[in-house]
């Protein structure tokens, strides 16, 4: 029953993404993207992956849909026609895809219980990270604990994004009073209504993703753009100009560097204690407690930076598009 | 435990027939807001029913607050989406197929 789940869902994932090569329009082509992550969100909980279900269900489905359909706002729902030949860059297609198959020839075999990942990493993390660490979820540990390190960097490349959308685009300003009643769904007293009711659940959610992550599916980066869903739908509903007096993108900009210092300030903590970078061991005099201390403020820090970093990215698109429009 | 099971499985099935029915819709019927129409089935009386017989599963615990907020949460957002979908597209001028008929028998005149 299991399999055939798993072979349905596939057969959707390979048909979605075959007809958005095929189409045109790209309002289509955004929904279609939406619901190949779904699928594949899907996909993960059958593999019993629910965090990064959660993720991409979170990121893939739900920001990035947005961000697309804010840039398609800006730049036309129609693909441009190709003047070049096809012939060249299907040439560099091919030979790139037949260098990565036969990369592929030397990889252990998929799946194989004896492949080294199962047998030197994994077992490691699985035996030991109850006794070392302490916490249930154990993606969470291996995340925030174990390659501490490298969650770092991805939270700086997060951050790094939001510097790249800030310095092309920017926030522009928008007058406070006359256009503030021109955004929003003025008319629609029902949408109005439910994203009042929904706003703070939303939150709320957020919150518990991010403090609960150590015990179940859940954590920074899914908080984070949760969080920031719900200050979207604000925008969305309401308009722009309310949303940007609620979270200024100054604040943001404050916000998003915080969050990583937060992060990396840990780790120097850790040096001046005398163990290594982020050797949360360090934090406090029972390293469990201390690992545990480590865990939730860097989750912490994960949480604030890619909430800023989100909704600078929807400001800074949904400010060009208002700005557009009002002339 | 045998009664709620049945009464359990007949939720599901029902759910499952509403689920179907509203996708053959989506496909099947002519214009946007039959479309609309159909689509809001799934994500109204289908998810009730479902998270209804889900909830005779469950044995009184954590899981049963999860599936009444999830279900209290599609209940809102669901036709609040439904909606605001069909409001939009009478705002933007789109016609029902009846009204686009009577517009043509008009113009024939």
């Amino acid at each position: 029953m299991a399999v055939l789940i798993d072979l349905v869902l596939l057969a959707m994932l390979a048909l979605t993404a075959l007809r958005v090569i095929f189409l045109k329009d790209l309002f289509t082509v955004v929904m279609l993207f939406s619901i190949y992550s779904f699928l594949s969100a899907a996909i993960f909980v059958s593999l019993d992956a629910v965090d990064v279900a959660f993720t991409e269900a979170a990121v893939g489905a739900g920001i990035s849909t947005v961000l697309m359909l804010a840039t398609l706002a800006m730049t036309g729902r129609t693909e441009k026609e190709s003047e070049h030949s096809s012939l060249l860059p299907l040439i560099v297609v091919f030979v790139t895809g037949a260098a990565l198959v036969y990369g592929t020839l030397d990889m252990p075999p998929f799946g194989a219980p004896d492949n080294p990942i199962h047998e030197h990493v994994a077992p490691r993390y699985i035996e030991e990270s109850p006794k070392e660490v302490g916490l249930p979820n154990m993606v969470t540990s291996v995340l925030a604990s174990y390659r501490g390190f490298d969650t770092l960097g991805e939270t700086v490349v997060v951050f790094a994004a939001m510097i790249g959308v800030i310095t092309l685009l920017g926030v522009r300003r928008i007058g406070r009073q006359e256009e503030a009643e021109t955004t929003g769904f003025i008319a629609h007293e029902v949408l109005r209504t439910v994203a009042k009711l929904v706003i703070p659940l939303i939150v709320l959610f957020a919150l518990y993703v991010q403090f609960h992550g150590d015990f179940g599916p859940g954590g920074g980066f899914q908080a984070g753009v949760i969080a920031a869903a719900a200050i979207i739908l604000y925008a969305l509903v309401f308009g722009l100009s309310p949303a940007l007096q609620v979270v200024a993108p100054k604040f943001l900009m404050l916000l998003a560097p915080f969050g990583v210092l937060l992060y990396a300030s840990v780790g120097v903590y850790s040096m001046l204690q005398g163990g290594n970078f982020l050797d949360y061991n360090q934090l406090a005099a029972d390293p469990i407690a201390g690992q545990h201390y480590g865990i939730i403020i860097i989750e912490l820090g994960v949480g604030i930076t890619v909430f800023a970093v989100m909704l600078s990215i929807f400001y800074a698109f949904a400010s060009q598009v208002e700005g557009a429009n009002i002339k | 435990m045998f009664i709620l099971d049945i009464v359990s499985s007949l939720l599901l099935f029902a759910g499952v027939f509403f689920g179907l029915s509203g996708a053959v819709g989506l496909f099947k019927f002519p214009d946007f807001f039959t479309r609309v129409h159909a689509a809001s089935v799934t994500d109204s009386i289908a998810v009730l029913l479902i998270i209804g017989g889900l909830l005779l599963q469950t044995s009184f615990d954590l899981n049963t607050a999860k599936l009444l907020f999830i279900g209290l949460f599609l209940l809102m957002t669901g036709p609040t989406a439904s909606h605001a979908l069909a409001k939009s597209a009478r705002h933007g001028g789109l016609l029902t197929l009846a009204e686009t008929k009577a517009e043509q028998k008009e113009k024939a005149n």
